[in-house]
């Protein structure tokens, strides 16, 4: 790039270069005692350089590796930045973990130093230190609760300040002469991916892979020292690292830390961040508590409300994307309605002022995500993983659409395998997974690509659909790609289906178990005087297999439209006896289905799918929440679907 | 503020404290102490005279006979405020907040005796009463990240759940700074994770602030992990005294609990 040869090349140098060019701009924000607290980017700069030098002063070397555990506080970046300083690598912990999981992130990267908010870290800590001993230092920001504790390796923030001041008087030029002993080919950071299914891995990123993909990043949405951002996500998260840290050194933009994990959506509110980023969950509870707030409003308030949100359903989209065809009055009551509901909302939301908002990592409801974007905010979403530092791909504004996750980011390359794995080179490749070769060697082939694990394809437009889990794809006996979770989605997101499990692996149709939602349909039933006793009977009443039989014929047309999965439509579904339980093994922890496992549990259902019966009767052992085993016998009825042809949903537009 | 957790002298001296209303008689030759930094409990059946002992201590019942000695000066009959003034809070057995007023506002109030600005002044909210808000808007800050309410500031107490309530009572009974706390079952009603909060919280009072304590409860596990020292109240007197090991094993207490064939 022209004129950017002296573009400094890592952290710490462009920590001194921010320090320079914006010292009297804000760097950083906390709310402390209520009020909000600012250090400009001299005043980071100042704090990085003391604690740099206490760390030296307390045998930190190059090289060295720092834990870093707790929630986002000033403090803690600050000592990511000093360990970088010193040409050391920060490696941040997730703050919930409980002691025994961070026995093997911390033997793994053997950290020498651990900083750490409070207390409540220190227990964890000197609770495995005997697991963990090269850990020599442990450094504690908030000293509530610490008055009594006695340990040889444990130190006071104020300590260690104490020692960088003495530190610095002595040996005034140590800071900036370590900062010029650091390369660009250096670690910046060791990420540790949550390892839900194996041990976590340590991924290890360069200086130059992260810069050049912050460089990207904030060319591609815009970003400079005038934004702020909310730094709320687990400092450990790859996503923290990248949106906070590692933009706010390149752009120069603010990080602000909330008061407390409790307070997140009232700081929100009062900074009004111009970036925001949440996984869909977040975006729904948001949702959720307006759609509570609004039900126990005044009438009168509900009926603007709502005519407003119908105007927004209509127009919003559509305005959003500068896209022609808004009706005049549409536009001039979209006007009226910004006025009157979606600015006072997107105010209450902390919004007001996004420029951009991202969501990212699992599939994102229709009706959540238009919500946002009728009302004039830019959501949009990416897709990439801890390896990739994200970034592999994101929507550009303008081009935003719900099933992909847009095309690949300048610099990135995207290759899909024959088994429609994912594969991905970019400038922002890790450069290893930390102490595990083999592993770095499964992960990226001899082309330097990284296998993502996921499944997608390209679509007609370049924009990338990210389908499910490559390990979980598999295809039909006609060979049209099958994507259970993609289908089962879809499903979900109507409020009527709870689960849904998809067959059609080496099959010649696909057809899927219900488990329907027994609160919505249950609410549903009631507001049309159908009586029903229980789940099971719900499940088998003729009328919610119509509600169901809707659902499922919408989701078809919705898969008849895309080329590549219109082979993969559903054939027939039957409504489940009972609700798929993690207590039955049918659902792991986090709420994922166990299709494999339901397939052996309930397989004269599946045998009866398959074989064309309309019902077929069924006993199933269970376990109540008391720790009680019981049985359920139902007569289990199933239903064929519509199924559509390409010509057909394109004349129904 | 200072380094806790050396028990000093007795910071209150109870002697021979009779209280009756009419022909009922609440507390009966009642003597006991409190020294400085101490954590010290009051147990017993029901009806057994512990919240008149508090409000005895407190000054809102008048003791017919006996002397209460607070911080070396003894004294006769006083009146609440005089004893608030002299450096007690207290919490209720049940709640007594502001109920529509923020939580803010309620730890504001415990402020109320260190203000000195005139009415005036405080109305119009100017000169040294608005640099006098400041200050004690601060302490009350202080109290808010100590007990962890920061997400709770602006909301009114009759939104909060029991559990919160009763931690924001705390709350402002700490927020006139007091060297003696009166905790009248602070854990009553409350879920296990509410309890272990509280306890949490009050043995981080009386470490960080060095306050003394004495508190009414009647779970016997909180007692016997948070006090010092013990005090056994039935029918109106005392039938032990001492650290709670000694009054697991002291066969008065064991009778008056469990009961006694006559």
């Amino acid at each position: 790039m022209p004129g950017q040869q002296s573009e400094p090349d890592t952290f710490s140098r462009l920590l001194l270069r921010n320090a320079q060019r914006w010292h009297d701009r804000p760097a950083m924000r906390e709310k402390d005692l209520g009020i909000w607290q600012t250090w400009t980017w001299a005043d980071v700069a100042g704090e990085v350089k003391i604690l740099s030098c206490g760390l030296a002063a307390l045998g930190f070397k190059r090289g060295d590796r720092l834990a870093v555990i707790g929630d986002n506080r000033p403090r803690l970046y600050w000592a990511m930045a000093s360990a970088q300083a010193l040409g050391g690598v920060p490696v941040p912990l997730y703050q919930d973990a409980v002691a025994s999981e961070m026995i093997y992130v911390l033997q793994d990267a053997e950290a020498k130093f651990a900083v750490v908010e409070d207390q409540e870290q220190v227990d964890k800590l000197l609770e495995i230190l005997a697991q963990c001993p090269k850990l020599t230092h442990i450094i504690y920001d908030d000293p509530r609760g610490m008055r009594h504790y006695r340990h040889p390796r444990l130190y006071s923030f104020d300590t260690l300040v104490e020692k960088g001041r003495a530190h610095d008087a002595a040996y005034p030029r140590y800071f900036t002469d370590e900062i010029d002993k650091g390369d660009t080919s250096d670690l910046a950071v060791i990420l540790y991916t949550s390892g839900t299914t194996a041990k976590p891995k340590g991924v290890s990123h360069t200086h130059a892979a992260l810069l050049a993909t912050v460089r990207v990043l904030v060319q591609f949405d815009q970003f400079s020292e005038r934004d702020d951002i909310l730094c709320y996500l687990p400092m450990a998260w790859v996503g923290d690292f990248l949106y906070s840290f590692a933009q706010a050194h390149v752009a120069g933009f603010c990080l602000n830390c909330p008061e407390s994990p409790n307070t997140v959506m009232q700081d929100m509110r009062e900074i009004g961040p111009t970036y925001f980023f949440a996984p869909p969950r977040v975006y729904e509870s948001l949702l959720t508590t307006v759609m509570i707030r609004m039900a126990d409003a005044a009438p009168v308030k509900r009926a603007v409300f709502d005519f407003f949100m119908r105007v927004a359903r209509r127009a919003g989209l559509r305005i959003l994307e500068g896209k022609p065809g808004v009706a005049f009055v549409d536009r001039a009551l979209y006007v009226l309605g910004e006025w009157l509901v979606y600015g006072p909302l997107k105010n209450m939301l902390g919004m007001s002022r996004l420029k951009v908002a991202y969501t990212g990592g699992e599939a994102i409801g229709p009706d959540l995500f238009d919500f946002y974007r009728s009302l004039g905010i830019n959501l949009k979403q990416l897709y990439g993983m801890t390896e990739t530092c994200v970034t592999v791909c994101m929507q550009r504004s303008g081009d935003v659409r719900l099933d992909t996750v847009g095309p690949p980011m300048p610099g990135v390359e995207v290759r899909v395998a024959d088994n429609g794995e994912v594969l991905v080179r970019s400038p922002g490749l890790m450069r290893e997974y930390h102490r595990q070769p083999e592993a770095t060697r499964e992960a990226i082939d001899t082309d330097g690509f990284f296998h993502t694990g996921d499944a997608g394809y390209f679509d007609t437009d370049g924009h990338i659909k990210i389908i499910d889990r490559a390990k979980d794809v598999g295809r039909m006996a006609d060979g049209t790609l099958f994507a259970p979770k993609y289908i089962e989605n879809k499903l979900k997101f109507f409020p009527y289906i709870k689960e849904a499990v998809a067959y059609g692996d080496q099959r010649n149709e696909v057809c899927v178990f219900i488990n329907i939602d027994v609160a919505a349909v249950g609410d549903w039933a009631e507001r049309r005087n159908l009586a029903y006793s229980g789940y099971v009977d719900l499940a088998a009443k003729a009328e919610v297999y119509d509600l169901i039989a809707d659902c499922v014929a919408k989701v078809n047309a919705d898969l008849a439209r895309d080329p590549a999965m219109a082979g993969a439509q559903i054939h027939r579904f039957l409504n489940m006896h009972k609700e798929l339980d993690a207590d039955d093994d049918e659902l792991t922890r986090t709420r994922k289905v166990r299709r494999r496992f339901i397939a052996d549990k309930y397989a004269p259902l599946i045998e009866a799918l398959y074989s064309g019966k309309s019902e077929c009767p069924i006993e199933t052992a269970m376990k109540f929440e008391d720790g009680r085993t019981g049985v359920v016998r139902a007569v289990v009825k199933i239903r064929e679907a519509n199924v559509f042809t390409p010509e057909q949903v394109k004349k129904a537009g | 503020m200072q380094a806790a957790r050396h028990l000093g002298d007795a910071i209150l001296k109870i002697e021979d404290i009779a209280l009756a209303f009419g022909g009922v008689k609440a507390l009966t030759d009642v003597s006991f102490d409190v020294r400085e930094h101490e954590i010290r409990a009051i147990i017993g059946p029901n009806g057994a005279g512990k919240s008149s002992m508090l409000n005895v201590i407190n000054g809102v019942y008048h003791p017919q006979k006996g002397r209460v000695t607070f911080k070396g000066v003894t004294r006769k009959q006083m009146r609440p405020h005089e004893a608030a003034k002299q450096g007690i809070a207290r919490t209720f057995q049940n709640i007594a907040l502001f109920k529509g007023m923020t939580v803010l506002d309620n730890l504001m109030t415990g402020r109320n005796l260190k203000m000195s600005a005139g009415l005036l002044a405080q109305a119009l909210w100017f000169g040294p009463a608005l640099r006098e808000e400041i200050e004690h808007r601060k302490v009350v800050e202080r109290i808010i990240d100590f007990l962890q309410i920061e997400s709770i500031r602006k909301t009114p107490v009759a939104r909060l759940p029991y559990g919160l309530q009763k931690r924001v009572e705390l709350g402002r009974a700490l927020a006139a700074e007091p060297d003696l706390l009166l905790l009248d079952e602070p854990m009553a009603g409350m879920n296990v994770e509410e309890k272990e909060d509280m306890c949490r919280f009050i043995l981080d009072v009386n470490d960080e602030f060095g306050t003394t304590i004495v508190l009414i409860e009647h779970d016997m596990g909180v007692v016997m992990d948070l006090s010092d020292r013990v005090v056994v109240l039935d029918y109106g007197r005392k039938i032990g005294d001492g650290t709670p090991e000694e009054i697991r094993n002291n066969q008065a207490v064991i009778d008056a609990y469990l009961g006694v064939k006559h």
